[in-house]
Order: structure tokens, then C-alpha cells, then sequence
């Protein structure tokens, strides 16, 4: 059925028709939020008694988040725990990826799948289970290693008693690190599969002819071939680890573990707005840690940018 | 031509229809009262419908219900923006004490509420708790939480352990622990912190809050703290806390099973404990007053109207508190379906008080409560509460688990705080 003319869209104004909920949907969720912190960031607000509350600081709340000792520990813990479960992410999912790429012709979807699985599954559901995976009395990982416990050799490895993986300051960030490492290893994995596919088989056919075997393959062609694919993967852990949020804010009921060693800066954003009451100086942190991410993804672009004029 | 009659006719007919159907809902809508609630508060204002049709069957209660804390943070966003403000809000007693600071939150001592005239007919504590530092009350309290000690009359018999050695003192508490420990292996308490919250909150003095005084001054290293803080270690060193936090599966486990033979805790947790947590230990429970003539206040809840509200229900909101909190009835349902231990004084000559409890062996444990009540006294509540109990909680920790000397400890924590002390 054909619409009369008159209540047809004009070629003029259909283009911006169209693309409109997109525009009104990221100016609601996207620019407001981000102008209205920003905005924040510079006043005091005592945010139950309204927006009429606030008041004008200036830089007050920057100083205050520089000079606070828990600020810089939340750094801490998010750097630590950015290193410890971002590093390994690639320095597994790379060889992972390439055996899966060589060694998998039929299951290949099937591996792919059971790898990237984690990724898509809800937070929550995560750390529920490895929420009683890490319990101290009857989780599965303790049950485990006192079973490696009683192997003679690796007795001495394993600690005799159980470890509190959710409430020793010094186990927490292992146990989220583990957490996300798994969750995200498999997205790696995806990433440099699809990579991997785009090197050309000849390449490969030629230095086979040439004797070289494949560790030497590895070493010389898919590596440096995946350069600019390990700078996109290595961005997105870099932007993703420094705003970890959802799976310590689980697996520490929200406030970041004892001696808030699973504190990470994110985390103590929010504790600082919604625990805390204090929205300017959480404002003003979150702009601080936005500079921050800016910095090393510049820095990374900076590592993995091409070379002297043969690159 | 004629078709441009049909549609003009047409056209005619449909405007009184479309008109009835945007215009008539809104005639015929009955008003309604919107109270935002948590679990168990919602049960209790839905079971309170039927005296409120008593007085106005003409408005419609609608109960907005959320899970505990997602139920502040959405009071929270609400009073900050203005939106989505229901009529009535329930607010438990620590978020009254947050909002007090605010000025979001109507003050119901002025004109036309005039709660003044109500206050010597609800616990004087509580009353206390929702009035803030310039005077203003801003919120009445329905339910109170007075402090008792839970304990397993049989793992203390077993261990030879008396109620009397049990409450005489703190340290006669712990000695008692020391030998429960020693015969049955239970643990005393469930978490060395649980003896640091209550001994901060004894011998508060007046004009102090509990971690900062009436000049934003810190004190938690007075004599108050160091005492807290000694006789938990004392505890964890006597290895006799579980070393579980309240509401984890250890800790009901260990209610369950009478490896916890002592709780520190409000009135309420012995209902929770019959109904949900250790049913299966009816009997075998018993309460006592908190060790060496301690009082304190373990949570409440409070009605709130915020500023913001809609002002046409202003009258009928306060209306609505006035039964919640004045009704001797319902209040006393809520105490009976809901464990809500009324902070309507009215109430305290019902002979529910002197019922027994099976669940705590036949004790008649309401009445020891309800003298309690009358020897709480109010904390001052500062804006930092929240942060300073996080503070304290992790350097006791530290003392605790990693041997961190007390004053250093203590230390840390009031340097922390006096940089917030102002903000």
C-alpha cells in the first residue's frame, strides 16, 4: 500500500528522522550524564536535600580526591588487579587462539563457543557460583587444593589450612583476578582467531618449504601479524580493567573486602556517592580516573604504533 | 464532495469518544496514598489497609515495595531530583539520621503536623533519633530494635555457665566464653566486631555522637574506643568468635547447629530466628539484658514525608503516619505478624508482653525488653557516620588479623576521619 504524498517523509528530512532515536537516546544516556558529573564535579551537594542544594567549590573536590589515601589505594588495587588479570588474558588467549586456529577443524565452533561462553553470562549468575567456589569451609577451590595437599610432591606448594579467599586482604585480589581472567580470556581468544584468519596461508606454506617449524611460525609470522590486533586487544583490557566494577562489587557485597583490598576505584566512585553522600568529590574522581585511562590508552598507542620505515 | 461529509461527520462522532476516553479515567480514578516500603514494612502497611479504609475508604493505599537497600538508593534519587516521590516513605533508622542532614525531608514538628504534641507517647529514644541537631522532626518511628542477649540455654548448661556470669560484665562475658569454649567447643560470638559495636555504644556522653561530637570533633580514640577495641581482641586472641558476619550462610549454620552460643543483636532477631533462621532450635534459647547493664538500640524503622511530595496528600500522608504509628492496634498486629517491636508506648500495658515465648522457652522476654526501651538513650548522628564505621570496621581488622597495635590503630582511623570531620 502506497502513503499519500502528503504524509510521506521528505528526502530532506527523513535521514534525521531516522537516525533520531539514536540522537535522543545518546544525548539522554550518553552526553547528560556525562555533562551533569562533570557539572557535579565542582560543586558540594547534599543530594537529599535537592538540586537547589548545591553549591559552587571550585576545584575543592579534585584537591580532596588527591590528597585522600583511600583514592590512591583504590588506584592501587585497580592497577594490581588490571595487571594480574589482563596480562595473563593475552599471554594465554594468543597461543590458545593459534592452537585452536591449527590444531581444530570440526569442533572449532564448539571450542570457540565453550571459550567465549563467560563473557555473555551475567555477572551476577558469576559470582554467585564463584562466590561458593571460593567459600572457606565448602567451596570447590579449597576442596581442591587440599586434595593436592595430599600428593606428596605438591604438598609443599599447597597451604595445610583452608584459605579465606573472600576475607583475607591478601587473597581477595588474587580471587577476583582469577574471576576475571576467565570471564574474559575467551573474548581474547575471538579476537585473535578472527586475526588469525586474515594471515595468508602462503605465508605460512613458504616457510614450511624454507624449514621452519612451528614455534618458529609462531614466533616470525602470526606474531607480528597480530600486532595491531594485540594493540586493540590490549586498549580494550586497559579501558576495562582501570573501570572494573561489577565482579569485585559482588564477590565483596559491595564494599570492596577487608582492609578494602578489592577496592577498586570504580567501586569507591560509587561507595563515595551512594554510601557516602558526598556526589562532588565522587564526580571529581570519576573525571580523575577518566584522565587516567586516557593516559595509558595513549601510551599503549604510543607502544604498539609502527616503527622506522620498513614497518 | 460527499466524501468529504462522510469524514467531517465522522470526525464528529469520534471527538466525544476520544475526549470520554482521555478525560473520563482521570474523573473517574479513585486518589490514592503511594507509601514506599521494604520487606517487612510493606507486609505491615498492607495488613494496616483495612483501618485505613476505616478512615478513608474514599483513598486507595498503593505500596511500593523494594529489596532493602535498593529501596534507599531509590529514596535517595528521588529526594535529589524531586521525582517519583511517594507520598510516605519508610526509612530505617540509619538513613533518618543521613536525611536529617538534608533538608529534604519535611519537618514534622511545625505546622500542620504538629508532632510535638504526639512525642512523649512514643519510646523516647526514638523520638530522639528522628529529631535532628536544629530541632526538626523528621520522621516518627513505628518499630524499635531494643538491644538483648540471645544465648543457648543448653551448650550453657552443658558448659556450666549461669545467665548471671554470663551479663555481670564484659570481661566476666568473656571469661564465661573461655569456658563454653573449653567444654562444648561452641564460640561465644559470632565475630569479635559484634563486641566492638555494642561497647562503642556505651556511656555515649550527651552532646556526642557516637564517632564525632556536636562540633564535628572525632573521638574515636577516647576511652569508649579503646575499650571496644581491647576487649575484641581479647576475644579473637581467646580464639572465641566464628569469625562470620550477620546474614551469611556460616553464620545461620552456626545458629542452627549451637556452634554460636551467644548473638548480641535487637529484640526482632529471635523472631527471625523462629521463623527462618534456626527454627529448629525452638526451645532451647533464652534472652538476657546486654552484659554489665549495657543499652543500646539495634535498628527501627521510621515514616518520612519528603518536601517534595505532592502537597494535595501532605494531610492525608500525615494522616496515614498518625495510624501507622499512633494506632494501638496496628501497631500491635505488627508486633505480633512481624516481630516490629513497637515504638508506641501506648502499647507496652497490652498483655502480649506478658505472654510467653516458645521459642525462647517459655521466657517472658517481652517485658525485659520493654524496660530496656525506656533506658536507651539517643547517639547524635553526624553526615560521616557511614564512612567512620567503615573506617573503624578496617582497622579493626587490622588489629585483629594482623596484630596492629590499638592506639597506632586508633590513630589511623582519627586521622582519616578529621579530614572528612568537614566536608
Amino acid at each position: 500500500m502506497k502513503l499519500p504524498v502528503r504524509l510521506r517523509l521528505s528526502p530532506k528530512w527523513a535521514p534525521y528522522v531516522f537516525i533520531s532515536p539514536f540522537v535522543a537516546l545518546f544525548l539522554i544516556f550518553g552526553v547528560f550524564p556525562l555533562a551533569f558529573s562533570l557539572y557535579l564535579a565542582f560543586q558540594s551537594w547534599e543530594p537529599t536535600s535537592g538540586m537547589s542544594a548545591m553549591k559552587f567549590v571550585g576545584l575543592d573536590n579534585y584537591i580532596f580526591a588527591l590528597q585522600d589515601e583511600w583514592f590512591w589505594k583504590s588506584l592501587k588495587n585497580t592497577a594490581w588487579l588490571a595487571l594480574a588479570s589482563g596480562v595473563p588474558q593475552h599471554l594465554v588467549a594468543i597461543p590458545l587462539a593459534y592452537f585452536i586456529h591449527s590444531s581444530f577443524k570440526q569442533l572449532r565452533n564448539g571450542v570457540i563457543g565453550a571459550y567465549f561462553m563467560p563473557y555473555i553470562t551475567s555477572t551476577v549468575a558469576i559470582a554467585i557460583l564463584f562466590s561458593s567456589l571460593f567459600s572457606t569451609d565448602f567451596g570447590m577451590i579449597n576442596v581442591g587444593l587440599q586434595a593436592l595437599n595430599q600428593v606428596p610432591i605438591l604438598n609443599w606448594l599447597v597451604p595445610d589450612e583452608a584459605i579465606d579467599w573472600l576475607n583475607d586482604p591478601d587473597r581477595i585480589k588474587p580471587a577476583i583476578a582469577m574471576l576475571v581472567f576467565w570471564r574474559y580470556v575467551g573474548f581474547n581468544v575471538v579476537l585473535y582467531l578472527a586475526a588469525l584468519q586474515t594471515i595468508p596461508k602462503d605465508i605460512y606454506e613458504a616457510a614450511a618449504m624454507d624449514g621452519a617449524g612451528r614455534l618458529q611460525q609462531f614466533w616470525f609470522i602470526t606474531l607480528p601479524s597480530l600486532k595491531p590486533m594485540i594493540f586493540f586487544g590490549v586498549t580494550l583490557s586497559v579501558i576495562g580493567g582501570l573501570q572494573l566494577f561489577e565482579e569485585p562489587f559482588i564477590l565483596t557485597g559491595g564494599r570492596g573486602g577487608s582492609d578494602q583490598a578489592g577496592m577498586t576505584t570504580a567501586i569507591y566512585l560509587y561507595r563515595m556517592a551512594f554510601d557516602f553522600n558526598d556526589f562532588g568529590a565522587a564526580s571529581a574522581m570519576s573525571w580523575l580516573l577518566f584522565i587516567l585511562v586516557a593516559l595509558l590508552t595513549w601510551l599503549t598507542n604510543l607502544a604498539f604504533r609502527p616503527r622506522g620505515p620498513a614497518a | 464532495m460527499w466524501l468529504r461529509q462522510r469524514w467531517i461527520s465522522l470526525a464528529r462522532g469520534c471527538v466525544p469518544v476520544l475526549l470520554a476516553t482521555l478525560v473520563l479515567p482521570s474523573v473517574w480514578a479513585r486518589d490514592k496514598l503511594t507509601i514506599a516500603a521494604f520487606p517487612a514494612v510493606d507486609e505491615i502497611v498492607r495488613s494496616a489497609i483495612g483501618e485505613w479504609k476505616k478512615i478513608h475508604p474514599e483513598i486507595d493505599i498503593q505500596v511500593v515495595s523494594r529489596q532493602f537497600s535498593d529501596h534507599h538508593t531509590a529514596m535517595t534519587t528521588a529526594l535529589s531530583t524531586s521525582f517519583y516521590l511517594p507520598d510516605v516513605m519508610a526509612l530505617e533508622v540509619g538513613y533518618v539520621g543521613r536525611f536529617a542532614q538534608g533538608g529534604g525531608l519535611e519537618d514534622l514538628s511545625r505546622p500542620p503536623y504538629n508532632a510535638g504534641q504526639y512525642r512523649t507517647r512514643y519510646a523516647p529514644y526514638a523520638y530522639a533519633q528522628a529529631t535532628s541537631r536544629t530541632g526538626a522532626v523528621v520522621a516518627l518511628p513505628t518499630d524499635i530494635g531494643p538491644g538483648t542477649l540471645l544465648y543457648r540455654k543448653d551448650v550453657l548448661d552443658k558448659a556450666g555457665v549461669s545467665e548471671a556470669d554470663l551479663i555481670a560484665s564484659w570481661d566476666g562475658y568473656v571469661t564465661a566464653g573461655v569456658k563454653i569454649k573449653a567444654t562444648t567447643g561452641a564460640y561465644l560470638m559470632a565475630h569479635a566486631r559484634d563486641m566492638k559495636d555494642i561497647l562503642i555504644r556505651t556511656g555515649v556522653k550527651p552532646g556526642e555522637g557516637l564517632y564525632f561530637d556536636d562540633q564535628s570533633n572525632v573521638l574515636v580514640t577516647s576511652p569508649r574506643f579503646v575499650r571496644a577495641f581491647e576487649l575484641a581482641r581479647k576475644v579473637r586472641q581467646q580464639k572465641l568468635d566464628a569469625k562470620v558476619s550477620a546474614w551469611s550462610n556460616e553464620w545461620s549454620e552456626g545458629f542452627k547447629r549451637g556452634s554460636i552460643a551467644t548473638q548480641m543483636t535487637g529484640a526482632w532477631l529471635a523472631g527471625h530466628l523462629n521463623n527462618w533462621l534456626a527454627p529448629s532450635t525452638k526451645g532451647l534459647w533464652r534472652a538476657a539484658q546486654l552484659p554489665e547493664g549495657a543499652h543500646a538500640a539495634y535498628g527501627g524503622t521510621f515514616y518520612a514525608i519528603a518536601r517534595g511530595a505532592p502537597d494535595k496528600h501532605k494531610l492525608l500522608a500525615w494522616e496515614f503516619i498518625k495510624l501507622m504509628t499512633l494506632n494501638k492496634n496496628v501497631q500491635l498486629a505488627a508486633f505480633k505478624s512481624q516481630d516490629a517491636f513497637p515504638a508506641l508506648v501506648d502499647t507496652y500495658d497490652d498483655p502480649f508482653f506478658e505472654q510467653p515465648i516458645s521459642f525462647l522457652g517459655g521466657e517472658t522476654a517481652r517485658v525485659g525488653w520493654r524496660d530496656a526501651v525506656s533506658k536507651i538513650t539517643a547517639v547524635g548522628v553526624h553526615k560521616q557516620d557511614a564512612f567512620a564505621d567503615e573506617v573503624i570496621n578496617t582497622e579493626l581488622d587490622k588489629v585483629l588479623d594482623r596484630g596492629k597495635d590499638i592506639a597506632t590503630a586508633l590513630a589511623d582511623a582519627q586521622r582519616l576521619l578529621a579530614r572528612r570531620a568537614h566536608r
